[in-house]
């Protein structure tokens, strides 16, 4: 259904049965003292084509990332996004929808989203998924209170790997500020892997890492997850679309919840968002679940048709004891990330996720053999890694850019001790041109 | 028909005692205002109670509802069959619906509940709102 906005006759008619002369009587039962007094500090109308130049100027100052050489990951991707995904997104029937409360109205949306989680169980391996959460960060944090609803009743430690992505991390304390639960950091091996011997105990409700992790190392997930379970705790791991593509998914390797941000996915990088989270868990936890789940049922003329379910779990019926105070989520952008896997396809996915695969790993290969340059850690990664730089990364990264050339992002921004490291990240994006680019902009700083 | 020989709480469950044990349901006043059931959440064996908390779920399509122990105690039998057998609770709610089974740790907590009668009127007088 396309937006259409109310003619000045229905404004008229509806004022007349609210009983009200304008729309600023409307607003009359918000104390004076509090409402703002005066006008916008807005410049008085200028012609179209003056705002134009004057935004077109503004914009000029930014370099998007796909106008040169681009290496920039920390969870946010540069991925070739295909057309068809801004042109069907951009159809006003999904880009004006509301959430789909009404079925009958909503049968497109709630179809998308169904496919949308269908394609989030199939790359996760897990039963069940919900209709998208606000973004990853926000998704760990809610993966750490389902644990702790799950397991929590007589357990009250959640174990954070190290190499956890920072701004999840950082949310998922937040989110347990209040709460009475110790917060554990596992800490991270020489080789870039998470090390949970010793701090995963009889205390613990769960565990969350990231895989690949916020270097872009994997973890040894089957022995993590067994390691766990063994302590009687639940895994969560954060994790990423494309590159599930390719590695065995988390619910193959016993965890009980996978979840991430769709950064990259039918979303360009965009100065940090929007994007959307993903949220997945074992059938069996599908009422501790956060958030919308789309499920599938048929009418009363015995018509397939899509639904929200599980609604009283949700907090506008639910309340307190609601499984998440969420109350919607990125659906136009999980549209987006929908649209570019399907378009992928299941071959696609493959495809891409190797190109990443293959690209990093030449780029690796290359830098680490440029004098003063080396790998940070020994551990298998899939398309990001840490190049240890003989000058500090800071510098390093800025020289580059001089040079025309995003080379990574200096570790040292969100872990002390790391001065000297560069997260570099390789995409199908990057062509060889970009890689022999990279090289002579790093070889050219030591 | 409100069972004469059982106790209520607010909440809507029942209670009867036999020695030390209180067993536990829903009335038939609960259920009816509940309608489709979908499912049913019952705690563990062993697990401990408190007195006016809640130890499960019972959910239908429009909200989920807690349970609540009308006494304190441990859980020492757990009606498992019921939860894949909804029709069970509905049709039976005093017999074959019984939820689960409390080793009471002071059974004259029951007396603070209400007899069949005061639970009558109770229920008219929630109904008239």
């Amino acid at each position: 259904m396309p937006f259409v906005p109310h003619t000045p006759e229905e404004e008229k008619a509806m004022l007349q049965a609210a009983g009200a002369g304008s729309v600023e009587d409307l607003f009359r039962d918000i104390p004076g003292e509090i409402r703002f007094q005066g006008e916008l500090a807005l410049p008085p109308g200028a012609p179209e084509w003056e705002v134009e130049k004057a935004m077109a100027e503004l914009a000029g100052k930014n370099r998007p990332a796909s106008s040169g050489p681009f290496f920039l990951g920390g969870g946010t991707y540069l991925h070739r996004i295909p057309a068809v995904v801004d042109s069907l997104a951009s159809r006003s029937e999904f880009v004006t929808a509301y959430t789909p409360y009404q079925p009958e109205a909503s049968q497109g949306s709630l179809q998308a989203a169904f496919e949308f989680q269908t394609m989030v169980c199939e790359l996760t391996g897990l039963g069940v998924s919900n209709a998208s959460m606000y973004d990853g960060a926000s998704a760990a944090a809610e993966a750490a209170c389902m644990m702790r609803n799950i397991n929590g009743r007589k357990r009250k430690k959640l174990v954070l790997s190290a190499a956890l992505d920072p701004f999840a991390a950082r949310t998922v304390r937040t989110y347990l500020a209040n709460l009475e639960v110790e917060i554990v950091t596992a800490p991270l091996g020489r080789d870039g892997r998470t090390r949970l011997e010793g701090v995963v105990d009889e205390e613990t409700f769960g565990v969350l890492l990231g895989h690949p992790n916020f270097f872009g190392v994997l973890e040894d997930l089957p022995a993590a997850a067994e390691a766990s379970r063994k302590a009687g705790a639940l895994t969560a791991v954060q994790t990423r679309l494309i590159p599930l593509g390719i590695l065995a998914s988390p619910g193959e390797c016993g965890a009980d919840i996978a979840f991430g941000d769709g950064a990259g996915l039918g979303t360009p990088p965009w100065f940090g968002g929007p994007s959307f989270g993903f949220f997945a868990a074992k059938e069996e936890y599908v009422r501790r679940m956060p958030g919308r789940i789309v499920g599938e049922t048929v009418d009363r003329n015995g018509k397939r048709a899509f639904v929200l379910t599980f609604q009283p779990r949700e907090q506008h019926i639910r309340r307190e004891k609601a499984t998440s105070n969420i109350c919607t989520n990125h659906a136009l952008m999980a549209l987006r990330g929908a649209i570019h896997l399907a378009a992928l396809g299941k071959e696609g996915i493959v495809e891409t996720a190797r190109a990443c695969l293959e690209r990093a790993h030449l780029a690796a290969e290359r830098l680490a053999a440029l004098p003063g340059y080396s790998q940070a850690f020994e551990a298998p990664f899939f398309h990001e890694f840490a190049l240890r730089c003989p000058r500090p990364a800071e510098e390093t990264a800025r020289k580059a850019r001089e040079a025309g050339v995003r080379a990574g992002i200096p570790l040292s921004r969100f872990f002390p001790g790391m001065e000297d490291l560069l997260l570099v990240a390789v995409t199908e994006w990057n062509t060889l041109e970009d890689i022999q680019a990279l090289e002579k902009a790093l070889g050219g700083v030591s | 028909m409100t069972p004469e020989d059982l106790k209520y709480s607010k909440t809507h469950e029942w209670a009867r005692l036999e020695g030390d044990i209180v067993t536990v349901g829903l009335t038939d006043f609960a259920l009816e205002h509940l309608q489709d059931l979908v499912f049913l959440e019952l705690p563990e064996a062993g697990a401990p109670l408190i007195k006016g908390e809640s130890f499960g779920q019972i959910e239908s399509v429009k909200a989920v509802s807690d349970i609540n122990s009308p006494v304190n105690g441990e859980v020492v039998e757990v009606h498992d069959e019921l939860v894949d057998d909804l029709d069970k609770l509905k049709a039976d709610p005093y017999g074959e619906g019984w939820l689960v089974k409390i080793k009471a740790s002071d059974p004259s907590e029951l007396d603070e509940l209400m007899d069949a009668q005061a639970y009558e009127k109770y229920c008219r007088e929630e109904e008239a709102h």
